[in-house]
């Protein structure tokens, strides 16, 4: 790493620790929640709030240290933007699936015996 | 001032790493197939950001190519492991 000037380094600090803090914050919601359906939010604070902290202290140091406007950190927030939400609907998709299925079997060899 | 940027890059590194060290241990117990699933996708976007981490600290602009790549590939994998458990098949 190279040298920054002060007021760009309290931004990056802030944003670095801040973005990592909340990413670990994330996935202990991911380990501690006890079912599926409240397990989904943990992730999704990684997805959002983490990423964008981590992606903007980039931005800060690049554009210090080329002496130039780096911007193309903005590609991986539209992308993640655009496919976070799809994902986490997709997945909600198919667990409701899976646990209608379940239960419906459930139901039907109950009715058997 | 070195030293304080130099340490906040190493916390946020163990800080990473140990969040996806949280999604593996997830990957391992989770007890359903969904579980597991998510569990996978965190582990995509926490490793994207370790790399984004890693070319900050070594002061290069090759490693968001990378970082871009494992987020592309990491919503294609996960897409097409949410429509195996739905369907039972990927490509029908």
């Amino acid at each position: 790493m190279s040298e920054l000037p002060l007021f760009i380094a309290i931004p990056f600090v802030f944003f670095l620790v801040g973005g990592s803090l909340v990413a670990l914050i994330g996935a202990l919601g991911l380990i501690r929640l006890p079912t599926f359906y409240q397990r989904m939010h943990g992730p999704s604070i990684i997805v959002t709030f983490a990423t964008i902290s981590i992606l903007i202290a980039s931005m800060l140091y690049f554009s210090t240290t080329q002496s130039r406007l780096v911007l193309h950190e903005l590609l991986i927030i539209v992308f993640i933007f655009l496919s976070a939400p799809l994902v986490g609907m997709l997945l909600m998709r198919a667990a409701v699936y899976r646990d209608l299925l379940k239960k419906n079997t459930r139901d039907i060899s109950s009715l058997d015996q | 001032m070195h030293n304080v940027l130099l340490l906040s890059m190493q916390f946020s590194q163990l800080c990473i790493i140990l969040s996806m060290l949280c999604c593996v241990i997830r990957l391992v117990i989770g007890p359903s197939a969904q579980d597991r699933v998510l569990a996978l996708d965190t582990l995509w976007i926490c490793s994207m950001l370790f790399i984004l981490l890693i070319g900050i600290r070594f002061d290069s602009l090759l490693y968001f190519d990378i970082a871009l790549i494992i987020a592309l590939t990491g919503f294609i994998s996960t897409v097409a492991l949410a429509k195996f458990l739905i369907r039972g098949e990927v490509i029908e």
